[in-house]
């Protein structure tokens, strides 16, 4: 597969997530200036971790605006598979691919650490080669985490079974104490009504070696590339 | 129109030049200095700058070794060798001043500079470390200092993107008021990729690249090399600088496709006194002279003086020399990152340095005068006076514990030896996906993968390479170093170099950051002579060679001067994967074996002088601290990595602050497998043929040399004969497993629940800060 990986500037867990694709999975891999256009031919994007314009202004406010930008939302609207992982959540929510907003930790702080992840649903191209009831282990890293919608877009998210992944305790449980960052429901990750864009917090591309500490990471682009076999290549832009 | 202040004893002094440099100064340029020269002088001839209380000393420190490519001294950071045609580039840098009166701005623009020194050299920065000192928590503006600090690195090291891997805090008294903040970067290139800070090629165009000057920062490197007083913080706060680190992150990311493209003949970055220091230096390295106009320099602010630009300590700003005709390739590559950049001179032939505003002269300084001939004071020394009341202290003073498990519960949760979780969760510690071993083992090991390098001309990595391991541990026992500068300097390097052999490495070289109180003081004096001492000769029986460093002087406020404090980092290879070893114990039945002895009979305080136990329990911070015999150390760290080079070690951790009880604690309970996570594993020991006196020194003494590691039982005989034979003693006490922390010894027999462990280490300083 091809997959573009964004590159804004500050963005900072770009060759991460190339690292990732290319060399622990085989497949292709490549960055793609903020400033550029079009996607070329590529099966998935990639929005990747970082602090996109600082992130002085809101997280992922400035970047959405990007030309390149306008290239994903087309693809998207194709029908293709975008993964925005931690500011490429943020920049997804503000572009308004994602419904909902990621705002301050309820703490306030940062926070850098393995947390335990229930799957919510299987049923997406980023989730169906999660074991049923596996647990994940994947980092965190992040200032901004906290998910955030109205009363009805949760409702909805609910309805439809865009919920993704929830912060957990290692026992599968969705308490306070598991949340990190005092999302609403404990929504560490969720994807659009299509099932063809998703986000989340964590950072599975941390968690795809076993020498970094684990695996689990892998599931969901190994979910993704499952998802893309056998599919339509979206018209590129 | 300027009117530049007249030149003054007293505007002279203000300056911080005695009536003698300056006098000097004026026999250097044939005539008084201007108002922007003095300023000139005053930074480039700081502490922070020129060195010159502690440039005789310095000389002290072994800078060699086959491994070294940029030595120490040289450039910006020092270089070594690691194999395969890579290269690692690293140094530690303080930002205490700043910190103290600004702790977010003061401690994160540390971090911004020490990543230039980095990038300045051409390589990739991939790691970061800290070394932090505050006072105690109980106090509200301690506590305000403290979350600044970190909050601070966070801020500046998460967003640049660069995973903070390592570090210490100590909290003392001593540091109240005055913090310190030493900050460590650590980056990679191949060698061909070296990049050096000399203006070369007479002719040549100086460009300036980064954000405009600002009035922020002014003069910072004087500031830092003056007493911290009451009036400090309002008086100085101007002199702390604003940090930008999404500005860094471009500008880095720009320096490094600049410099691939070779049109780059030199490259510095603007730290400490700025656009003054980069101009000179790489004038004086070049043995050329260099020529700017101020008009040319962006300007974020209007109207500033000449004295205003040179000497802002405005952040994320290069000085690059450019090869005459490629200065389009500057301009293509700084557009693309939206950059600003600006033609502002060139290099001449002339040896000075001349600084011109709208074309008219303001400076014309010898620049190599100006930065290698900065006074040098052979300041004296006298043994401080405490030193005599501390040898004079015996254990007989105090009597044996008789609450054991409580004494172990309240050295775990005192803060300098609690977990510092709350610290380093803050941090961005596993961002470049190369974080093998996190923060809460003995040591960091960060991997070296392709994309760890710069890029080539070609725009790929180049050819492929296995990927290395690097080991990298900060330390320094500062109570110790307090009440023995000399000997605890030697155990701040011994305890890295441990570090270091526990998680399987190999030591490579040394950065240290000498943080010190008023050199003028000959107590102090004696402190920092002792100091360079005892830390030469530690990273000599290492083989472990400084390649740079820094010293901060006048760390002192009101109350008297902090500890004296040598931060030692020290960096090293694990030449295997399989070598990665960690300090909390694995699988249940597997044996422990302390390496050394269970106590140094022949200390009369047996490890107890300076330790934490006498600090925590009895209030107290006296007595000679243990001794170290570096010969029997060195042999320790070979026989270890024996050892687990040979595969017979599960874990490995070095006993320092607080004894072997405290070791053993952290053994069973240091593992953080996820948020709410822990591995608690438990341990029985029978310490009951050791020869302890007492039991507060079998258990919290903090005799030198000693680790604790774990074995496999079937491995049992295999470990015993290796360590025979490199002549390591090897005391089996032990075994995993349980969820106990059970001690027995001929006093009675210490048993903890590890959960009752755990809670006190792991939760103590966020409790403190809630």
């Amino acid at each position: 597969m091809n997959f573009a990986v964004l590159q804004f500037p500050a963005s900072n867990c770009d060759q991460d997530a190339v690292h990732v694709l290319k060399n622990v999975l085989g497949h292709s891999a490549r960055l793609l200036w903020h400033k550029e256009n079009s996607l070329g031919d590529v099966d998935g994007v990639l929005i990747p971790g970082g602090f996109s314009y600082g992130d002085y202004l809101r997280t992922g406010a400035i970047a959405r605006f990007s030309p390149i930008m306008k290239a994903v939302q087309l693809f998207a609207e194709n029908g293709g598979m975008v993964l925005g992982i931690c500011n490429g959540f943020q920049i997804l929510c503000e572009a308004g691919l994602l419904p909902g907003a990621l705002v301050r930790n309820r703490s306030l702080q940062f926070c850098c650490e393995r947390v335990h992840l229930k799957v919510a649903t299987t049923r997406s191209g980023f989730t169906r080669a999660i074991p049923e009831n596996k647990l994940l282990q994947i980092p965190i890293a992040h200032g901004d985490g906290c998910y955030f919608a109205d009363e009805s877009t949760l409702g909805e998210l609910q309805k439809n079974d865009q919920i993704l992944f929830q912060y957990a305790t290692p026992q599968g449980m969705l308490t306070d104490a598991a949340n990190p960052n005092g999302s609403l429901l404990n929504i560490a990750g969720i994807c659009n009504k299509n099932r063809n864009v998703a986000g989340m917090m964590p950072h599975p591309e941390r968690a795809s070696e076993g020498w970094l500490g684990g695996t689990d990471g892998r599931l969901i682009f190994e979910s993704w590339l499952q998802e893309l076999t056998g599919r339509n290549k979206p018209s590129a832009t | 129109m300027r009117i530049d202040p007249a030149i003054t004893p007293e505007l002279v002094q203000k300056h911080g030049l005695t009536p003698d440099e300056f006098e000097r100064i004026k026999a250097i340029l044939g005539r008084s200095p201007n108002y922007t020269e003095l300023g000139i002088f005053s930074v480039m001839w700081s502490e922070h700058c020129s060195y010159k209380n502690t440039r005789p000393l310095l000389k002290g420190f072994p800078t060699t070794s086959d491994k070294i490519l940029v030595g120490a001294g040289e450039e910006n950071a020092g270089i070594i060798d690691i194999g395969d045609g890579l290269a690692i580039a690293f140094k530690i840098e303080s930002h205490n001043h700043p910190s103290a009166v600004e702790p977010f701005q003061g401690a994160a623009t540390g971090v911004g500079g020490i990543i230039r020194d980095i990038f300045t050299m051409g390589a990739r920065p991939i790691c970061a470390l800290n070394s932090l000192r505050f006072g105690e928590l109980s106090s509200p503006e301690v506590r305000r200092l403290f979350s600044g600090v970190v909050s601070g690195i966070a801020h500046y090291g998460n967003c640049f993107g660069i995973p903070t891997l390592a570090g210490e805090v100590y909290f003392d008294k001593s540091y109240e008021g005055n913090p310190l903040v030493n900050v460590f970067c650590l980056g990679v290139l191949r060698h061909e990729q070296i990049a050096r800070g000399a203006a070369k090629g007479v002719g040549n165009p100086v460009f300036y690249v980064g954000p405009a000057t600002g009035r922020d920062g002014l003069a910072g490197a004087a500031f830092a090399s003056q007493d911290l007083t009451e009036e400090s913080a309002e008086q100085q706060r101007g002199a702390v600088q604003v940090g930008d680190p999404f500005m860094e992150k471009l500008v880095m990311e720009a320096c490094l496709e600049l410099l691939a493209t070779g049109c780059v003949a030199g490259i510095q970055d603007m730290g400490a006194a700025g656009l003054t220091c980069s101009t000179c230096e790489t004038a004086a390295r070049a043995g050329t002279g260099i020529e700017i106009d101020l008009s040319k320099v962006p300007q974020r602010a209007p109207n500033m003086t000449p004295y205003e630009i040179m000497l802002s300590e405005s952040q994320e700003r290069m000085l690059i020399i450019v090869k005459k005709g490629r200065e389009k390739e500057v301009q293509t590559i700084f557009d693309k990152w939206d950059l600003p950049w600006a033609e502002v001179g060139f290099v001449t032939d002339t040896g000075q340095m001349v600084v011109k505003n709208h074309g008219e002269l303001i400076v014309n300084i010898p620049a190599s005068k100006l930065a290698d001939e900065a006074p040098i004071y052979h300041r004296t020394s006298r043994e401080p006076a405490y030193l005599e009341n501390v040898r004079r202290f015996t254990l007989e003073k105090i009597s044996d514990t008789v609450t054991p498990e409580a004494d172990l519960k309240a050295l775990l949760a005192w803060h300098s030896i609690a977990s510092k979780n709350w610290v380093y969760r803050q941090y961005d510690h596993m961002v470049r996906n190369g974080s093998v071993v996190c923060p809460g083992s003995d040591s960091a090991v960060v991997r070296i993968k392709e994309d760890s390098l710069p890029l080539l001309p070609d725009g790929t990595f180049g050819p492929r390479f296995t990927e290395k391991l690097i080991a990298l541990a900060v330390d320094c026992n500062a109570t110790y170093v307090y009440l023995d500068p000399y000997e605890g300097a030697k155990i701040a390097v011994a305890e890295c170099a441990r570090n270091l052999a526990c998680s399987g490495a190999i030591p490579l070289g040394t950065t240290d950051n000498l943080n010190f109180g008023n050199p003028h003081n000959p107590e102090i004096f004696y402190q920092l002579k002792k100091s360079v001492e005892g830390l030469a000769e530690g990273c000599r029986a290492f083989n472990a060679p400084v390649t740079g460093g820094n010293v901060s002087l006048y760390n002192q406020n009101p109350n008297g001067p902090i500890d004296p404090t040598p931060t030692v980092a020290m960096v090293g290879l694990i030449e295997k994967w399989e070598y990665v070893t960690t300090q909390w114990f694995k699988n249940e039945g597997d044996v422990i074996v302390l390496l050394g002895e269970v106590i140094d009979s022949s200390d009369p305080l047996l490890g107890m002088g300076g330790s934490a136990y006498l600090q925590r329990i009895h209030g107290l911070k006296t007595g000679t601290p243990p001794r170290l015999n570096l010969d029997k150390e060195k042999q320790l760290h070979d026989g270890l990595r024996a050892l687990i080079y040979a595969g017979l070690v599960m874990s490995a951790h070095d006993c320092s602050d607080g004894g072997l009880g405290v070791t053993l604690a952290e053994c069973c309970i240091s593992q953080q497998i996820a948020r709410d996570t822990p591995r608690l594993i438990g341990a029985t020991i029978d310490l009951r043929n050791s020869p302890a006196t007492r039991l507060d020194a079998l258990l919290f003494g903090e005799s030198q040399s000693r680790v604790v590691i774990s074995v496999n039982p079937n491995k049992l005989a295999d470990a015993k004969s290796e360590a025979s034979q490199r002549g390591i003693s090897f005391n089996e006490i032990g075994t995993v497993g349980g969820d106990l922390l059970t001690i027995q010894s001929s006093h009675r027999t210490v048993t903890t629940k590890l959960a009752d462990l755990h809670d006190p280490w792991w939760n103590a300083i966020g409790r403190a800060m809630n």
